[in-house]
Formats: C-alpha cells, sequence, structure tokens
C-alpha cells in the first residue's frame, strides 16, 4: 500500500480480502454481494471517505517537479494535520501541463489541475479544503459514475477537454488514475478478469484464434499479426518455451512503454500471462531499458504482488498453468529491440542479431521456441479478450485494428501520450488533440516511426494513420513516435541527426550498414559544411557524394542482416522525397533556408544598430570582430567560424544571421 | 582501485556463486552500480568469476552504451539526445556544456567535478530539451541555462 496518511494519523485502507479475489476471478458475478461492491467502489474511487489527493509521479511529471510537489502537499497536510490520502499515480498522459494534481473531496467528483509547482500547493489546497468551488489552472473534472459522487458546477469535464475528447483509451486506461503499485485497485477495474476467463474457457489453440481473428499486429513496429506469430511457437513441440516482453524502448522518441510500465503494471502482467499461456511457455522474461528505474519498481512491486495472489507461479487459478517472470534489464542499445539481437542480449552476449529463419518462434531464447512482443501489444491482450475479438476488430481501418499510443513531441502546443483509434487522421492528432503548433509557426513536417520510419509532409496530413497508408509515402508507425517539426527546423539536419543515431548504434557485424551508414553520415556532413572549411577535392567529393546517396540508400537497405539496416536509409529518404528543395538549397547555393546548419550560415553586424559596446568582440573566440569603442563593429568574414556567439551576446540585436 | 574496493568487489561477485554465462550482463550492471565505474580489475575478476576470457567480457560491455570505464564525476550531467530534445535545440545544449567543462561526452573533468554523458532517450520528451543533472530533471533547457546550472552545481560542490 503507497497510500499514505496526513498529520501521521494511520488508518489502514480496507483492501480486499482472498475471499473477494476468488469471487472476483471466478466469473460467477460474486461481486455483486453488496459489502462487496462498497470495497470496490471505494477501491475505485467511485466516492472517498476523506480528502485524497493524487499526484502524477510519473518520469516526465517528477522532471516537471512533481517531487517538490508532493513534498509541499505532505507538508501541508502535516502542517494542517488533516486525515487525507496522498496517492501517487502514473501520468495521465498529458505532459505539457505537468506537474498535475487531482483531488477529490468525500461526496465530489475528482478534479484535476495542471502545473501545479510546489509554490501553488498551499492556495489550492486551502480553497478546496474549504469547500469553496476549484478555480485556478483546472484541467478538468472526472466523469462520475452513476449514483456516484456529486459533480461541481462550471467546471469542464476532462473527458471534454480538446485532448482528450477525440482520443480513444483502452491501453491507458488506468494510466494516472489508479495507483501503480495496489493490485486491489486494479482489481477493482476488472484487473485480471480477462486472463482467469482465458485459463477458464479457452485452450491456447482457441486463444490464438481469437487474437488472430481480433486483427491485432505488434505494436512494435512491424505490425506482424500476433496470433499468427502466436501459432508458429504454439505448433512447434517443445519441453519449455519462452514469452519475452520487449520493453527496450530504443526509439529516441517514443515513451509509451515507460507510461505504461510506470502508471499501470498490472496491466503488462496481465497481458504476459494471457501470452505465455497461448503458447504454452512457463518462463518469460521483460527485458527493459535499465533507464527507466522508476518503471522497474514498480513493475517489481507489481510481480511480488501478483505472486502473492497466486496470479502468479505454479498452478495460476487452479489451471494447471504456471509461469514465472523475471526482469532483465538493458544495457542501452537500440539494436537490442531486434528480436535475435535480444535474444543473445538476454543470454548475456553481444546484442547483435542473426540471420533468420530459423525464426526464434522455432528456435529462439537458449535455443527453446520463444515468443517476442512490445510492451503495447501485450498491453492491448487484457482489452482483446473482455471485448471480444469482433467488437475490437470493429474499432480501425482496413487491416489496422484496435487503438494505437503515440508520443506527440517536438513542437506542438500540447505534448504527452495519446491512444487514438487506429484511422484518425494525422491533421486531427496533430491540431486537434495537439494544439497545433505553438508561437504562430508554419507546420513543416512530422517525424514518424523513429530512426526507422520518416517524415509525413505538410500535404499528406489528411492521410488516415494505420500501418499501410504511414509507408506510402515513405514513414512507418513503429512503436509511435510522433516529433512535430516547424519553419525552423532543417530536414537535412533532421536527416543527419538520424543518421548519427544509426551510425552509432549500427552493431558493425554486416558491411552494409557499418560502412553503408559511416558514407550516408559523411556525405550529409559534406553538404552541410561550410566552403571555408573544404581543403583539396572536397568540394568534388561533396558533389559525388550527392549523386551516389540514392543508390548507397538503396544498397543498404537491399543488403542489410536486420531491421535496423534495412530501414537505416528511410529518414534520409523520406526527407530527400518530400523536401528535395531543401537539399538543393544546401547543395547547390550553399545556404540553410531554416537557419539550422550553422556553417552555412553568415553572420555580419548591422551598422545603423550597433553602438559598439564591445561586448561580441569580447565573446568572439577567434577574434574576428574587429572595431573601436563606441563606433559600429564588423566581422572578418575569413575569421568567423560562425559560432553564433556574438548574436547571443549583442543586447541590441545588431547582429543579423543570414 | 584500492586494495579495500577489491574485497568489495570479491563480496559483491560472491553472491553470483555458480553464475551462468546468462549473468555476465547483470553482473556488470551490479559492479557499475557499486563503483560507478568498470574497472580493468573488475574486469578481470568477472572474467574469472563466470569462467569467461576477459576479451569476451569486455567484448560485451564495450557494446553497450550502459558501460563506463571511467569513474563518475561529482556532478554528472546527463545530456538527452533524443528526437524532441534535438527538434528543440539540444545540440547547443551538449555544446555548451563541451565548451564550459572542456571535455568531451564519455569524460570527465580533470578535478573529477564534471562528467558528461549523452543518452539517446530519457522517455521525457513532453520537457525537451532535457538534461538530468545527478539523476534530478532540469526542462527546457537553453544554452544559458545550462551554463547557470553547472555554476550553482560547481558552487555547491566547491563548499
Amino acid at each position: 500500500m503507497s497510500t499514505e496518511s496526513g498529520g501521521g494519523r494511520v488508518q489502514e485502507r480496507r483492501g480486499l480480502s482472498p475471499a473477494d479475489v476468488r469471487a472476483l476471478l471466478d466469473g460467477h458475478g460474486a461481486a455483486e454481494v453488496p459489502e462487496r461492491a462498497a470495497r470496490l467502489a471505494l477501491l475505485r474511487r467511485d466516492q472517498v471517505e476523506r480528502p485524497t489527493i493524487f499526484v502524477g509521479a510519473g518520469t516526465c511529471g517528477l522532471g516537471a517537479g512533481a517531487g517538490k510537489t508532493l513534498t509541499a502537499v505532505r507538508a501541508y497536510l502535516e502542517q494542517h494535520t488533516l486525515a487525507a490520502d496522498v496517492v501517487e499515480v502514473g501520468c495521465i498522459g498529458i505532459c505539457s501541463a505537468e506537474p498535475l494534481v487531482d483531488v477529490q473531496l468525500p461526496g465530489r467528483t475528482r478534479v484535476a489541475f495542471s502545473q501545479v509547482t510546489a509554490d501553488l500547493v498551499d492556495t489550492l489546497l486551502d480553497e478546496l479544503l474549504a469547500r469553496r468551488a476549484p478555480s485556478g489552472n483546472i484541467l478538468g473534472q472526472f466523469r462520475p459514475v452513476t449514483d456516484g459522487a456529486a459533480v461541481w458546477e462550471d467546471v469542464p469535464f476532462l473527458d471534454e477537454h480538446p485532448f482528450f475528447a477525440p482520443q480513444t483509451r483502452w491501453v491507458l486506461a488506468n494510466c494516472g488514475n489508479i495507483d501503480p503499485q495496489s493490485i486491489d485497485e486494479y482489481l477493482a477495474r476488472d484487473g485480471y478478469q480477462s486472463l482467469a476467463r482465458v485459463l477458464r474457457e479457452h485452450t491456447p489453440a482457441e486463444l490464438c484464434d481469437e487474437v488472430e481473428r481480433s486483427g491485432l499486429r505488434g505494436r512494435g513496429g512491424g505490425g506482424f499479426p500476433t496470433g499468427r506469430k502466436w501459432k508458429f511457437a504454439l505448433q512447434t513441440p517443445a519441453e519449455q518455451k519462452y514469452l519475452v516482453c520487449n520493453a527496450d524502448e530504443g526509439d529516441p522518441g517514443a515513451f509509451m512503454d515507460r507510461a505504461v510500465i510506470e502508471g499501470d503494471p498490472h496491466r503488462l502482467v496481465e497481458g504476459m500471462a494471457i501470452a505465455a499461456y497461448a503458447i504454452g511457455a512457463s518462463k518469460a522474461y521483460v527485458y527493459i531499458r535499465a533507464e527507466y528505474p522508476l518503471a522497474i519498481r514498480n513493475l517489481k512491486v507489481a510481480l511480488a504482488q501478483a505472486q502473492s495472489y497466486g496470479l502468479l507461479g505454479q498452478n495460476i487459478l487452479g489451471s494447471g498453468f504456471s509461469l514465472e517472470i523475471k526482469i532483465k534489464q538493458g544495457a542501452g542499445a537500440f539494436v537490442c529491440g531486434e528480436e535475435t539481437a535480444l535474444i543473445h542480449s538476454i543470454e548475456g552476449k553481444r546484442g547483435m542479431p542473426r540471420p533468420r529463419p530459423p525464426f526464434p518462434a522455432v528456435s529462439g531464447l537458449f535455443g527453446k521456441p520463444t515468443v517476442i512482443n512490445n510492451v503495447e501489444t501485450l498491453a492491448n491482450l487484457p482489452v482483446v479478450v473482455q471485448r471480444g475479438p469482433e467488437a475490437f476488430a470493429a474499432v480501425g481501418s482496413g487491416s489496422s485494428k484496435g487503438t494505437k499510443v503515440f508520443a506527440l513531441s517536438g513542437k506542438v502546443l500540447r505534448t504527452g501520450l495519446i491512444e487514438v483509434a487506429m484511422g484518425m487522421p494525422l491533421r486531427q492528432v496533430i491540431f486537434e488533440i495537439g494544439g497545433g503548433i505553438p508561437g504562430g509557426k508554419a507546420f513543416k513536417a512530422v517525424q514518424m516511426g523513429g530512426p526507422s520510419g520518416g517524415c509525413v509532409p505538410g500535404q499528406h496530413l489528411d492521410i488516415e494513420i494505420d500501418y499501410e497508408s504511414l509507408k506510402s509515402v515513405g514513414a512507418m508507425m513503429g512503436s509511435g513516435g510522433m516529433v512535430v517539426m516547424d519553419e525552423d527546423n532543417c530536414m537535412v539536419d533532421v536527416a543527419k541527426f538520424f543518421m548519427d543515431f544509426i551510425q552509432r548504434e549500427s552493431c558493425g557485424k554486416c558491411i552494409p550498414c557499418r560502412e553503408g551508414t559511416k558514407q550516408m553520415l559523411d556525405i550529409l556532413q559534406r553538404i552541410t559544411r561550410a566552403h571555408r572549411h573544404e581543403s583539396g577535392n572536397e568540394a568534388l567529393a561533396r558533389f559525388r557524394g550527392v549523386m551516389t546517396m540514392e543508390r548507397l540508400a538503396q544498397v543498404i537497405q537491399d543488403t542489410s542482416l536486420c531491421g535496423l539496416g534495412q530501414t537505416a536509409p528511410s529518414p534520409v529518404l523520406s526527407t530527400l522525397r518530400w523536401f528535395r528543395e531543401e537539399y538543393e538549397a544546401h547543395v547547390f547555393e550553399r545556404r540553410c533556408p531554416a537557419g539550422v546548419c550553422k556553417e552555412l550560415l553568415t553572420y555580419r553586424i548591422e551598422e545603423t544598430k550597433c553602438k559598439g559596446c564591445t561586448i561580441c568582440g569580447k565573446v568572439c573566440p577567434t577574434g574576428a570582430i574587429k572595431g573601436a569603442l563606441r563606433s559600429p563593429h564588423y566581422i572578418v568574414q575569413e575569421e568567423c567560424i560562425a559560432c553564433g556567439a556574438c548574436s547571443e551576446a549583442c543586447r541590441l540585436d545588431a547582429v543579423i544571421v543570414e | 582501485m584500492l586494495a579495500e574496493q577489491t574485497t568489495e568487489l570479491d563480496v559483491l561477485l560472491e553472491e553470483y556463486e555458480n553464475a551462468e554465462r546468462d549473468q555476465l550482463i547483470p553482473i556488470l550492471q551490479a559492479v557499475q552500480e557499486r563503483f560507478g565505474y568498470l574497472s580493468r580489475e573488475a574486469m578481470v575478476a568477472v572474467g574469472r568469476r563466470l569462467d569467461l576470457p576477459v576479451s569476451k567480457v569486455y567484448g560485451v560491455a564495450t557494446f553497450y552504451n550502459q558501460f563506463r570505464f571511467q569513474p563518475l564525476g561529482k556532478v554528472h550531467c546527463q545530456v538527452c539526445r533524443g528526437t524532441a530534445c534535438h527538434v528543440k535545440g539540444s545540440q547547443g545544449v551538449l555544446d555548451a556544456l563541451r565548451t564550459t567543462l572542456k571535455v568531451e561526452p564519455g569524460q570527465t573533468t580533470r578535478d573529477g567535478l564534471f562528467s558528461i554523458e549523452v543518452v539517446a532517450c530519457i522517455g521525457a520528451c513532453g520537457l525537451a530539451p532535457v538534461v538530468a543533472v545527478n539523476g534530478e530533471f532540469h526542462a527546457s533547457m537553453t544554452p544559458d541555462k545550462t551554463r547557470k546550472v553547472l555554476k550553482q552545481y560547481g558552487k555547491a560542490e566547491s563548499k
């Protein structure tokens, strides 16, 4: 129990007894017993007995200062000796509004407040605990259940907020709402019922069929039908099989795995148990990034709780099915998201891919049949079972069913984690949920799918998001990173950034990827290098590089060993396809239209603005700025290295960048 | 490494009696967690414990970004270089750190005070660009803010 009381008076919250748990999971609707229903309602917080304060304490919340907010809340309760519960919850998804604090008073609905920094806590709690209507930066109030709490007047509902209204939150249903370290709260929200039903009613083969019928596809990138992958493993006879959850979120710009494990770890545990049952695995691993300490902590707690409730371990719920889940911490290698590399990493070797076949479903971890699923894929399973395959397949478009979680970041007003039904137009995601581009700037592109993906330009914003449509414009679903860029971003620079990342993360096993990406990066670096830094035949090499770049990309795609190499040129090819004119400006005119590539910029001082204060001359590292005190200065172009120190230092904006 | 630490290392490795090859990465992580980096002696000891050639242990340790072979500075700055941070200008933040401290990522200043590390993505993309100093997050960084943060920490450490 991580719920605690203020004022030093600890009061044991009523949890669930083993009899309650049995009744919840045996499928006879025994949860309808009045006193049990009351206990569940309390755990669901339909009503609260004491004021309850929720603080969003995920990694993103803590980064925004939720830790200090928590301390302030506790100090306030201590000072006023108030009996109240403080609950640390995960992230509800709207990162740009953090730190988030929700307050629920007895008999009232829960209200969410945004940007509650530590200094605002006192005012907020004073007002609320005095039972005055909430004011300040209100995000919205939660929708009450039937005959539940009373609604606050004049407070908008959270599900009508433009950020939340268009979303379909299945996987993220509990994130930010429940205490991630309380299995009782998860159970009270129908948790583990899908697992219980599967064990009771389905054979593994039936379950594989159901999941295949639901149309669930891998959420980690490629989008392989999950049910079909399971069948391969189910049909391979072996005395030991493994299930591996891939939580090694390598895409620099996606964080849904972290948020799910931090905010609702039991959903992952339940999903893993369902998947392990489907393929007949008695051992499972979670391969999680070591950079996610909070997620690891919450997952460890969840595993221990599930074990003590008999939902993991030997003979689960009397079904004869046993499962042991172990945590393996990844050590930071992007390539370990590739399944064969991940297997090698768990085995304690360098994480290098190997040729397939044999596929892991036939011969994987320690040579045994292994299924590897992404966190989000597994977190979808309780939903698939609960709603049934037909209802699940009814949401979505074409061959992409269900919902997809995206990490919306970059140049949008509201950044965060969102979950939408497949098939939603991209424009709606960026301009309605994300609130558009801040500062009135123009939208340029949205990067999707991380280093394996590509950019979607403005003219294709109306595509419906699914696996196929994104491929058709040269991007991909990937794990769901969505980075928005505006007019101030240079696409050549973005391509260079991804190439640099891929080149560093290439494992080096196959030549096309190891050498090819290095050459690609060199070509891009030459394009963005100023003429004054070129020597010998470099100008020639630059043009030769530009001419052969597309051919090189093609060869890397065709001949690399694994997905990392095969998709490595994608960011370059997609920017080249949609933003050719930017490349041309760099190559032919030697200028960067967005003003990002430092070397291609020229600095000069506007004589009419310069008062001759000499600050710029003092900060110039090469002494390229000449001029006397109180008379306009000028920059000697041959000596300028375009570091930008002068324009940062100038208080009169006299330094012009072109 | 001091003799006293070597015994600590032995105690740490005691826990991994009869460990198999698949325990190699967890052991290296535990050693780094305890000492802040992987020393030459530690690598040899780990190799002996698992009955692996030290070359193999080095091969694995150098493959993964997490492992470092120099002690951390007292003030450890992790610069996030994820896509969202890059788009919002983390290159400038990293440059500010490099020019101010005069060390490259993965290195430690000579006085042992500061070290820089580039991380792929901290997972706080909503707060980009992010720098984590000794685990404490600093959001929406600019080169100027970075220099100020360094000054603060430098002052606090030299007291």
